[in-house]
């Protein structure tokens, strides 16, 4: 919703916008009806042609792919990241994640204002766009926090910073317990526009909790944090969204009782959108029972029921978008007993895979659908969905679905390595990613494997 | 076995193998010079992040009485005191090689940790409210001096179930051993899904007449305060084991420390039935044989328990 305000900024470093030509590559869009063997000419940061395998011809000084067997997808975008920046850029800092996000297919991602200090005045939001000029590699958007400090209390001068540019409003890390001081942000929404992102967790029952609730809490003596926590906190806010007319949208939904209020507010006409994380559409609470920190994060890792009623809302579109929820942490913080360790995993290196490891390849949703949902994570924010249509700025990435590869084995590009799925064995690896028309992310292995495997794919390059 | 972390890992066969030189141990005991060498020249580190009593002491004797060398470290005074990762800690007290570091720590799979970063043999002493795999152990043996078997014994643990690390560990332990297990206690203090450790759950003492063996729990007083119980009168008129409750063919066990006149009255502590006392001298020779059983045990080959070195036939 755009108050009068409202002037949504993406920033990234300047780049010189590609012209590049992929032959013969699978290129699947749904949104622009592609699907099928083509030749993607990228000229001058613009998708330029999109013509019969083998039917386009390179302007010179062009770089050329031969692409057959390779995959094209519109770029990715994460609407939930955390940067570090500013105060903890040990941890992650714009140019780190920003590479993290391009080397997992994103070409946009917006910022969580959890900080320190937090982003709740307009200083500290245009400075963060005028490092990202200097440092982001993909464009990234910045939320501004809810209240002062995130404290729940005072909001913040959320029309001033709805000038300065945020994508949105999230008091993220931390729920609006509340239930007044939310109202007053729904009816101050009016004048300032822009979503409110919101974390749903009611302390009162999340309490000193540190994973999900059930059988396993139960068998490893950890304290729970049960599901209707964060179902209530949405039933709460979806109503108070629908009494004042204003909008919301519901951050890393992780459980069934969650999905039920989401389709209830929507179903009574409430403007409510909601996202789902890569892992909690992989994994359950059962992977706590290692007791290793990288399985805990806010909202933890639950039953598989509630695994499958998440699945069910992204194939409905009740979870309209994937969101990493990436959130890095120092390896001292991370390697302390289960119940110290902070909450939180990254995620923007392995969320295509996992999802297309663990939900395509086994026929549980489709290649298309993923698709889908992995470049819609800038609708509710009113950005427009990347697209390969003709004419439109390039955001894409190339893929090899059929590589595999193993998490984490060459590191990160993330500054941080606490990765759920360090170790794993995943299928789709991003080759290169385009982001705002400008190449953000090559894959190395991807430039080796052009003098060492004639046979297969093979990247050339043709210069003037 | 390497490290003694979790009743959860023990088969029965592990346990009745404990409890075999346990018994041994108990006749060594008997005697006027209750040492044996079996741990001369080896070093045992006891390395308590919370308060116990009964436990370290207990863990401290069976080392001495192996003749090992013990290093006691307590959080307070220590460089743990003043920030220090237990990875770090665990590293310093690795350096002087020791055979065995015993644990007890507030938070869930720290001995696990501790197992991850030395070559030392690991027993966890419990770990905040997830295991007391020794206590467990200790608890079967008592309970088989005097039943034989726990084949088809009716147990009932009664009271704080959710913060209970006893509770945790000595479910595993007694339906291994062949006893069926009903925990009972005020529904705010029984962990959700309580029955995927095996157990049946009640509210209310009406059926413990039917019990073979109570097993009491101990009642924090600061639980008062998270309003888990509305007070202390309501919980003691509810779930109190005094001497209406308890039949004269019923055993009675308790962890310790007993808060008298909360979860126990002061006759039935007394009473022939309850094994208290005998549970605290149990843990004496249990814990020598999980020493035992670590730091000996493999070097034994498999053709079952080797013999305990004696003080007519040291090791």
């Amino acid at each position: 919703m755009s108050g009068r305000f409202s002037r949504v900024r993406l920033s990234a470093r300047d780049a010189d916008p590609a012209t590049l030509l992929l032959r013969g590559a699978h290129v699947l869009d749904p949104r622009a009806g592609l699907d099928g063997a083509h030749d993607l000419l990228v000229r001058d940061g613009t998708v330029a042609e999109i013509t019969a395998a083998g039917a386009a011809s390179a302007p010179p000084g062009c770089e050329q792919v031969e692409a057959a067997g390779l995959t094209v997808l519109p770029g990715f975008v994460d609407p939930h990241v955390h940067l570090r920046t500013p105060g903890r850029e040990d941890e992650e800092d714009l140019e780190s994640g920003s590479r993290a996000a391009a080397a997992g297919g994103f070409c946009a991602i917006l910022a969580m204002p959890n900080t320190e200090p937090v982003v709740d005045a307009a200083p500290v939001l245009g400075s963060l766009h005028e490092r990202a000029a200097q440092e982001a590699v993909v464009p990234v958007g910045f939320l501004a926090a809810i209240t002062k400090g995130q404290a729940g209390t005072e909001l913040t001068e959320m029309a001033e910073l709805a000038h300065t540019g945020a994508a949105g409003f999230s008091d993220d890390g931390f729920p609006v317990a509340d239930a007044h001081r939310m109202r007053q942000a729904l009816q101050y929404q009016r004048l300032a526009g822009l979503v409110l992102a919101l974390h749903e967790e009611d302390p009162s029952l999340s309490g000193a909790g540190v994973m999900h609730e059930g059988a396993v809490s139960t068998t490893l003596g950890l304290a729970g944090i049960p599901s209707v926590s964060e179902s209530v906190a949405i039933a709460r806010d979806v109503q108070l969204a629908g009494y004042e007319g204003g909008r919301i949208h519901v951050l890393h939904v992780s459980a069934a009782e969650s999905v039920e209020a989401v389709e209830r507010g929507r179903a009574a006409g409430v403007q409510v959108t909601a996202e789902v994380t890569p892992h909690h559409l992989v994994l359950t609470d059962d992977a706590v029972r290692s007791l290793d920190p990288r399985f805990k994060m806010n909202p933890p890792l639950r039953s598989e029921a509630d695994r499958q009623a998440v699945i069910a809302g992204l194939r409905s579109g009740t979870l309209g978008c994937v969101a990493t929820d990436h959130a890095p942490h120092s390896r001292e913080e991370k390697e302390a007993p289960f119940e110290e360790a902070p909450m939180g995993v990254t995620g923007l290196e392995t969320a295509f895979a996992v999802l297309y490891t663990d939900l395509v390849l086994p026929g549980v949703i489709g290649l298309d659908l993923l698709v889908e949902r992995m470049t819609a994570g800038g609708a509710p924010y009113d950005l427009r969905a990347p697209t390969l249509a003709r004419g439109a700025p390039a955001n894409l990435c190339l893929l090899d679905l059929n590589a595999s590869w193993t998490v984490g084995e060459s590191g990160y590009e993330s500054r941080s390595d606490n990765s759920c799925f360090t170790g794993r064995d995943l299928r789709g690896r991003v080759l290169m990613t385009v982001a705002r028309g400008a190449v953000a992310y090559r894959n190395r292995g991807f430039s080796i494997r052009l003098a060492a495997d004639p046979g297969g794919p093979v990247a050339t390059r043709e210069s003037a | 076995m390497k490290h003694l972390l979790s009743i959860a890992d023990l088969s029965r066969p592990d346990i009745e193998r404990i409890m075999g030189v346990a018994e041994r141990f108990s006749e060594v005991l008997e005697r006027d010079i209750k040492k044996v060498p079996t741990l001369r020249g080896r070093t045992v580190v006891n390395l308590f992040y919370e308060s116990s009593t009964r436990t370290s002491s207990s863990f401290e004797l069976a080392a001495k009485r192996l003749s090992a060398d013990l290093v006691s470290v307590r959080s307070n005074g220590s460089s743990i005191d003043k920030g220090e990762s237990l990875r770090d800690t665990i590293a310093t007290l690795s350096a002087y090689d020791p055979a065995a570091i015993v644990i007890r720590a507030p938070w869930a799979g720290a001995a696990a940790i501790v197992a991850g970063h030395t070559t030392a043999s690991v027993v966890n002493a419990g770990d905040g409210k997830h295991e007391h795999p020794s206590q467990a152990l200790l608890d079967v043996y008592t309970l088989r001096r005097r039943l034989g078997s726990l084949d088809g014994a009716d147990i009932w643990i009664v009271g704080d179930v959710l913060h209970s690390r006893v509770a945790r560990s000595n479910i595993h332990a007694f339906t291994r051993m062949g006893a069926r297990v009903t925990v009972c206690g005020p529904p705010t203090l029984i962990p959700r899904d309580v029955e995927a450790l095996g157990c049946e759950v009640r509210h209310d003492l009406d059926g413990v007449s039917a019990a073979d063996v109570i097993y009491a729990l101990r009642m924090q007083h600061e639980r008062m305060g998270d309003s888990f119980l509305p007070s202390m009168r309501e919980y003691v008129a509810n779930y109190q084991i005094d001497s209406r409750r308890l039949h004269p063919r019923q055993l009675l066990m308790h962890p310790g420390p007993v808060n008298r006149g909360v979860e126990l009255s002061a006759e039935v502590i007394e009473s022939p039935q309850a094994l208290i006392t005998e549970q605290v001298a149990a843990g004496l020779v249990v814990r020598m044989a999980i020493l035992y059983e670590l730091l000996s045990g493999g070097r034994q080959g498999v053709a079952g328990p080797a013999p305990v070195p004696t003080v007519e036939q040291p090791a």
